[in-house]
């Protein structure tokens, strides 16, 4: 356990062997085809499924995560390169490309066993059957902020550490001296006594006949020197000139374009279709349907309706097409489903509460009811959101001979790879997939559809095709953040003390705690009822902490205001047992100036809320002038145990408050006729520059478990936000979204 | 037959004069750093430069900027391996997240600063509240644009604690 021999690690294969979590040495002659095919050129020696080493020392650090933005790779660059003392400027990275060599185990590990603290030295041992199940949900996936924490942690560190281990060793052999004497840094075997040094490069083909070690040490805090400090981000100057490429921008000799309508109630089929108007357009080449299609992958399986794409020599008379297009859309059920049906349905489910499900069950929560001497109860709701990345849906993809070639932006390149070859009854191996640079991601990009009609299409067609969809399509037909209500009872003794804390809610999504509260409250009942919909529901930055951090840290807010206690000094007195989620609630509170007096008709709201192994505090100024809100300033505050690279957080955490903040004051997804009412900007906005507030965010280092950046600054904004506005007017808001007019 | 000038580069094409100069820009003449977001001059992302001005390049059809002087992300750096000094503020202050928007963003900037070379916070929340940035960048593309006009002085000390790690 925890070694590799080196008959072992052949005997497993690569596949099992590059179980891309801990720096396996692949030795050359022993790499699979495929892996060499990608990161093997001249003059290059392969140390390691993570890390090559060229013959300049040059070091490529190959990143397995999609870019969606959040400058994952830098950070992740940055902790291989820190363990391995390697200089900065030798440092690249690559993305991994789509085969199953590289399935993300890490994350798989975390899924599968979130609460297993292993040690990064010990996960060699964790047997191959994990590695197997990360393959088999063919996992490639960026989302659920765990770039850093688990690949990061796991893999480069680890990786880094091994190959320096390594090198050292190979160097100390070469010189015939003592191992110990041979100092690694800034990319350069040094031994002092006999005043010899060389680049690591030199030791590369060594190093590589070498069993790596099982047990690589890893730096302390104090000994970083990469980790922790402010380094550019490497993929900025394409974006500053226009020549980054996205998925959107890849052009193909002889490409077509196409954009697509799908079944606007989600279920129906296409009862008559006339394709007349499109065909006359100048330039429209086709007009494809495409069958409903079922597809499994790990997030369940989905059937999307029939849907009828227009091919063109370019987007505009595709457009063109499609808008003239007459289609007729058959009747179901679900088209008499409205926003107010589907609230209505929740309201009766949670008072029906039929199959209750138990996410915390503790102390007596009926009897500590009784005895309270107050009891306040209150309905929150949310509606459906869409995620509206910047870059619109689109896929491109060629189809010839069997074989399919496919360029996407996407957060699970693998799991794309496989629906894709599962919709055009292909072996994966003959689908080649390009991630490419994602113009956002949020959740969205973790669901295959556009990619299987891209590469349908294509498949008919006989040409490359570009697949756009229109911002309508991409509002009409999303994996919508689910709506939810959530019903909530508390009571509270004479001197105002909390006692019992009774929450029942529709749906129960991922991931488990987010329902869960970190205050000190004896008797709780936490649980959910099932309330199904028809409309299509997926992860949405933060999951299910975007809505349930609204609902707790809302609820809460009122048991302080029953109370009639300051709320910051409400939630601390409950947090004395919690002293990590204390710390940043009150370094927040500071921050913000939490006790200087406001002038009138101006408001301060608190939130506090943990994800992803990351706990964030918010806190919240407002005007409200004659009912017009204006939203000034956001203080928040991160612990996510250690960043990395914390800019990059600072940036993921104003990324987040602005992204909540725009689905708090005006996200809404409504429903009439079982369909989607909301098209495009116009009636599903996002904030602009002149609504924004200032940010200021603060970073705390507790030196815990790395937990993840780039969503949990999104869960605590909305609370903050409507506990500034009770602040300022004492109107309570339990239904999102909040807009700017509040008369 | 449209004749258009883009970039300094004047050239005649074929394409119906309908339509909109994005779709030219990206799908005949591989100009793809201008993007699409929404094609209702919602969202800025297509934003471009006609005759200095700042223009929705989604709703505009070519017809309507034939022969006048028009400018995309490709063609705002004074030269080639220059950069515009908004260009060189968006690093230094690492303002893109995923980019997509930024060229769009930049444009309306370079057009302000073009106008205005002192512009007040009001004046760049006027100027900038038709670009969306789904990656919430505003505050630091605020900073940088200020930056560059000198109304506000990038300190580099906390970004720059460690500038000699700069990745080139
Ligand atoms: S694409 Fe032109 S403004 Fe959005
Ligand atoms: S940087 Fe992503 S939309 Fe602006």
């Amino acid at each position: 356990m925890g070694k590799w021999s080196r008959r072992a690690f052949i005997g497993a294969g690569v596949v099992a062997g590059g179980g891309l979590l801990i720096g396996v040495a692949i030795r050359p002659g022993n790499r699979s085809e495929e892996l060499s095919k990608h990161v093997i050129n001249d003059g290059e020696t392969f140390l390691h499924t993570w890390v090559k080493l060229d013959s300049d020392n040059l070091v490529t650090a190959i990143v397995p995560h999609s870019e969606m933005g959040q400058g994952a790779g830098t950070a992740l660059a940055q902790m291989l390169a820190d363990e391995l003392d390697a200089d900065w400027n030798l440092v690249r990275f690559e993305e991994a490309p789509a085969v199953s060599g590289f399935a993300n185990y890490s994350m798989g590990q975390a899924i599968l066993m979130p609460d297993a603290e292993v040690p990064s030295f010990v996960m060699p041992s964790v047997d191959g059957a994990l590695i197997k199940t990360a393959q088999m949900l063919d996992l490639q996936i960026t989302g659920g902020s765990l770039s850093i924490r688990s690949t990061g942690t796991y893999g480069m560190r680890v990786a880094g550490a091994a190959v320096k281990q390594m090198l050292r060793e190979a160097a100390a052999q070469t010189w015939n001296v003592p191992l110990d004497e041979i100092v690694a840094r800034n990319s350069v075997m040094a031994h002092e006594a006999s005043g010899r040094s060389a680049p690591y490069s030199a030791f590369a083909e060594l190093a590589a006949q070498m069993v790596p070690p099982s047990s690589p040490k890893l730096k302390s805090v104090d000994q970083y020197n990469i980790m922790g400090r402010h380094v550019d981000r490497h993929d900025l100057p394409a974006k500053v000139d226009g020549s980054a490429v996205f998925a959107a921008d890849v052009r193909l000799p002889n490409m077509l374009y196409a954009t697509i309508k799908r079944s606007p109630t989600f279920t129906g089929s296409i009862e008559k279709l006339d394709e007349t108007g499109a065909r006359s357009i100048k330039g429209v080449v086709d007009v494809i349907r495409l069958a409903s299609e079922e597809v499994s992958s790990m997030f369940g399986n989905f059937t999307f309706s029939e849907s009828v794409a227009v091919v063109a020599e370019g987007y505009w008379p595709a457009k063109q097409g499609l808008d003239a297009l007459k289609i007729q859309w058959s009747t179901t059920d679900n088209n008499a489903v409205s926003s107010a049906t589907i609230f209505e349905q929740f309201a009766r489910d949670i008072g029906a509460s039929v199959d209750r499900g138990s996410d915390v069950q503790q102390g007596n929560v009926p009897q500590a009811l009784a005895n309270a001497a107050t009891v306040i109860e209150a309905d929150y709701q949310v509606p459906f959101l869409a995620h509206t990345c910047m870059e619109p849906l689109n896929a491109t993809a060629v189809v010839k001979n069997g074989r399919c070639e496919l360029w996407v932006g996407c957060q699970n390149p693998l799991g794309f790879r496989k629906s894709v070859a599962d919709a055009l009854g292909f072996d994966v191996d003959n689908v080649i997939l390009h991630n490419c640079l994602m113009g956002g991601g949020f959740g969205r990009k973790s669901r295959p559809d556009y990619a299987i009609q891209a590469a349908q299409i294509a498949a008919q067609v006989g040409r490359p095709v570009q697949l756009l969809w229109t911002r309508e399509e991409d509002v009409q037909q999303d994996f919508y953040r689910p709506a939810i209500m959530s019903r909530f009872r508390a009571g509270l003794d004479a001197e105002g003390n909390i006692i019992a804390w009774e929450n029942t809610y529709v749906d129960k999504h991922d991931p488990f705690e987010a329902s869960l509260i970190p205050y000190a409250i004896a008797a709780q009942d936490i649980g959910h009822v099932s309330s199904p919909t028809h409309i299509p529901f997926g992860a949405w930055r933060s999951v299910a902490h975007s809505h349930q951090g609204f609902f707790t840290e809302s609820f809460i807010d009122e048991a302080a205001a029953a109370a009639g206690q300051d709320p910051y000094q409400y939630r601390a007195a409950l947090l004395q047992h919690r002293p990590r989620e204390l710390a940043v609630l009150k370094a927040a509170a500071e921050k913000a100036q939490w006790h200087k007096p406001l002038p009138a008709g101006r408001g301060r709201g608190i939130s506090l809320h943990s994800s992803f192994g990351s706990v964030v505090a918010e806190v919240v100024e407002v005007t409200v002038l004659d009912g017009e809100l204006s939203v000034d300033r956001v203080v928040a505050v991160i612990d996510a145990g250690f960043a990395v690279s914390p800019d990059g957080v600072a940036a993921q955490l104003e990324s987040g408050v602005i992204y909540g903040l725009t689905a708090a004051l005006y996200g809404e997804i409504s429903i009439s006729n079982g369909a989607v009412e909301q098209s495009n900007f116009h009636d599903y906005p996002s904030l602009r520059m002149p609504e924004s507030p200032n940010i200021e965010t603060h970073i705390i280092n507790s030196g815990a478990t790395i937990g993840g950046a780039g969503e949990p600054g999104t869960p605590p904004i909305a609370a903050a936000l409507t506990n500034a506005i009770f602040n300022a007017t004492g109107k309570r808001i339990r239904k999102l979204p909040v807009g700017t007019n509040l008369s | 037959m449209t004749t258009l000038t883009i970039n300094g580069i004047t050239q005649q094409l074929e394409v119906d004069p309908s339509t909109p100069l994005l779709w030219v820009l990206r799908e005949t003449l591989d100009l793809t750093g201008t993007k699409f977001g929404c094609g209702m001059a919602q969202c800025g992302a297509c934003t471009v430069h006609v005759a200095g001005n700042p223009v929705r390049s989604c709703v505009t059809p070519i017809a309507a900027v034939a022969g006048l002087e028009i400018t995309t992300i490709e063609g705002l750096a004074p030269g080639p391996d220059q950069l515009h000094p908004l260009q060189q503020a968006w690093i230094d202050l690492q303002v893109p997240q995923c980019g997509y928007c930024q060229s769009g963003q930049l444009m309306s900037a370079a057009a302000l600063l073009a106008s205005n070379s002192t512009p007040s916070d009001e004046d760049i929340d006027k100027a900038m509240a038709g670009n969306i940035c789904r990656c919430g960048m505003y505050g630091r593309i605020k900073n940088a644009i200020k930056t560059v006009a000198g109304v506000q002085h990038f300190d580099p000390a906390p970004l720059a604690l460690n500038k000699e790690l700069t990745n080139g």
